[in-house]
């Protein structure tokens, strides 16, 4: 479904991503993890539009969207959260969602009550009419959640949506987007909390110094002698190792 | 209790029908002539409200909508002799037709914030100047004085109503005006009910999001720009149409620029009743000024304008949502009260 060819972004004399490749089939979850600074939310914003690749591809379902402006990959079915979760502060929970569904619903009326049947998805049916600045960090990202999905993608781009969450949420927003999938829709996600990627994803990418070091899946990405050098580093590695054994 | 819906639906009927009302109610002329002047200022202020209060584009140059408006009203009367009932078309489209291309120039090269409000700074100023110096198109400095029309026959077909009858003298202009403010009306409310609405809202609230949900923030601006500049045309059209005259000075200098911002964001950016609510406070202490102070301190022209910058800074510090923001708390603590907790 997407298909990221030798993808590279400079800035400067900084080259940020370096070569990146990186495939989504339909149905999957795929994670791209990597450590702070990797490269993997300018690879994101490359993907969706925000920036403008210096070399490579991306093609979405077998059309070639490189260096198309975000509001029109989101027409065709890709769309992405924000790591810095936006909301839009003077707009209501219902009324945010809303924005994102108008994408595909011209009514007004028709596109808050499917904002209210997505915000009910996933977990923010009784604060509809709650300001969107007002919300905790982790109302903000159901919102960015629940906007992304309210523009009916094909393909979901989520970028860090559990930062900033406790255990608990942690697991809801997991059983969300599990439930998103099974409803049909492939994601590919950008997450450092480790005991999610494990659970969510079919594969992985693991992103260092702009490039991609190692591919597979969860268990052999924690057990890829590269990927604990590189990213885990020794301290990591071990609690990694127990993370992938309970999970398993 | 009733829902706030229908209290809202209720309360536009007893001020849109009070508006209707006046003329018969108002006997005395010195009110009349407040109210309308109120309702001008208004209409400023909602033109400027649709790019800076819904789209958060704040234009410090809202003149060029009007002064070009008010000029073409007036010159292809005054050198062709056309009706007024067709210039006003000319003038709606020539005014959309320059914040197209103001649009166009600022939000094509991303400019945002401070910047785009001095590029609209910077244009209606250029205009100002041109419309001085192109004396063969413009008159120049002298500006453009309408022939008043003294035939009551001709009273509609002039668009002139200071001899039009015993009803249509009166009450006219404040009809026109009034018909004008509730157009301004019309198009915020629709705001507020559609996906344009939505879309530009959340271009205000944060381009990044909004252009990651499908929306094409530059499309988006250029259609506000020119709903903007449409509205704030009226208020030219009917400027020219009762004063007959209209000169660089009055069409493109800072005045009308900062009346509009002032009457939209002392009542409240990005509501519908914000600009009129704006505008009666802003003429009612400028009246107030003008008794007390002036008495105070005999004649001291620009007092009320040296209140009126204090009011401003006083209300973007610690008043962002204007004076229907306060309205709403207020109503809320009420409500509150009213009912006892449970609300």
């Amino acid at each position: 479904m997407l298909e990221v060819s030798s993808l590279t972004k400079r800035f400067g004399g900084l080259v940020a991503v370096n070569g990146a490749s990186l495939t989504v089939a339909e149905g999957e979850i795929v994670s791209l993890i990597g450590p702070n600074g990797a490269g993997k939310t300018t690879l994101f914003a490359c993907i969706a539009g925000f920036l403008k690749p210096n070399e490579g591809s991306v093609v979405l379902d077998g059309r070639n969207i490189t260096g198309r402006k975000p509001h029109e990959i989101c027409r065709r079915g890709m769309v992405r959260t924000f790591q810095v979760v936006k909301p839009f502060a003077g707009l209501s929970v219902q009324e945010n969602i809303a924005v994102g569904a108008h994408t595909r619903i011209a009514g007004r009326a028709d596109a808050l009550a499917f904002a209210g049947k997505i915000a009910g998805q996933v977990g923010l049916g009784a604060m509809l009419d709650q300001s969107a600045g007002d919300l905790t960090v982790a109302g903000r990202k159901r919102v960015e959640l629940a906007r992304a999905l309210a523009t009916q993608p094909k393909l979901l781009l989520l970028d860090e949506v559990m930062a900033g969450l406790n255990a608990t949420e942690i697991l809801e927003i997991v059983t969300i987007i599990q439930q998103i999938r099974d409803a049909g829709v492939t994601i590919l996600l950008i997450e450092h909390v480790m005991q999610a990627v494990m659970k969510l994803s079919d594969r992985a990418y693991v992103l260092n110094y702009g490039e991609i070091i190692a591919e597979g899946s969860p268990v052999e990405i924690a057990h890829d002698p590269k990927v604990v050098e590189a990213y885990l580093g020794h301290g990591a590695s071990e609690r990694m190792k127990s993370a992938g054994v309970s999970n398993a | 209790m009733m829902d706030s819906g229908n209290m809202q639906r209720i309360g536009w009927v007893v001020l849109i029908g009070a508006l209707l009302a006046a003329p018969f109610a108002i006997s005395s002329g010195r009110w009349m002539d407040f109210i309308e002047i109120t309702l001008f200022a208004a209409l400023l202020g909602q033109g400027w409200n649709i790019l800076g209060g819904y789209g958060g584009q704040y234009s410090f140059g809202h003149a060029l909508f009007f002064g070009t408006a008010a000029y073409l009203q007036a010159l292809l009367q005054y050198k062709l002799g056309w009706s007024p009932w067709l210039t006003l078309w000319i003038a709606i489209g020539g005014s959309v037709a320059v914040g197209a291309f103001v649009g166009f120039l600022s939000f094509r090269y991303g400019l945002r914030g401070s910047y785009f409000a001095l590029v609209t700074l910077a244009f209606a100023e250029a205009f100002h100047v041109l419309s001085r110096s192109l004396v063969t198109v413009t008159e120049g400095g002298r500006g453009v004085q309408l022939p008043l029309n003294q035939d009551p026959e001709q009273a509609l077909a002039t668009f002139q109503f200071t001899f039009a009858g015993p009803f249509l003298s009166e009450a006219g202009y404040y009809y026109t005006i009034l018909a004008f403010l509730l157009i301004g009306f019309a198009v915020t409310g629709w705001l507020n009910h559609s996906r344009f609405g939505a879309q530009l809202q959340a271009v205000r609230e944060d381009e990044d999001a909004a252009s990651a949900l499908g929306i094409d923030p530059f499309r988006v601006k250029m259609g506000a720009i020119c709903l903007s500049a449409a509205v704030t045309s009226l208020a030219g059209i009917y400027y020219v149409q009762k004063f007959l005259f209209v000169d660089p000075g009055i069409a493109y200098g800072p005045g009308k620029s900062v009346e509009a911002l002032f009457a939209a964001i002392i009542g409240g950016v990005g509501t519908v009743l914000g600009p009129l609510l704006g505008s009666a406070f802003i003429h009612l202490v400028g009246e107030f000024a003008k008794e007390t102070i002036g008495a105070m301190l005999g004649d001291r022209p620009g007092v009320d304008l040296i209140l009126f910058g204090i009011i401003l800074v006083l209300i973007l510090a610690y008043m962002p949502r204007g004076l229907v923001g306060l309205l709403e708390v207020l109503w809320r603590k009420f409500m509150a009260k009213r009912g006892g907790g449970n609300a």
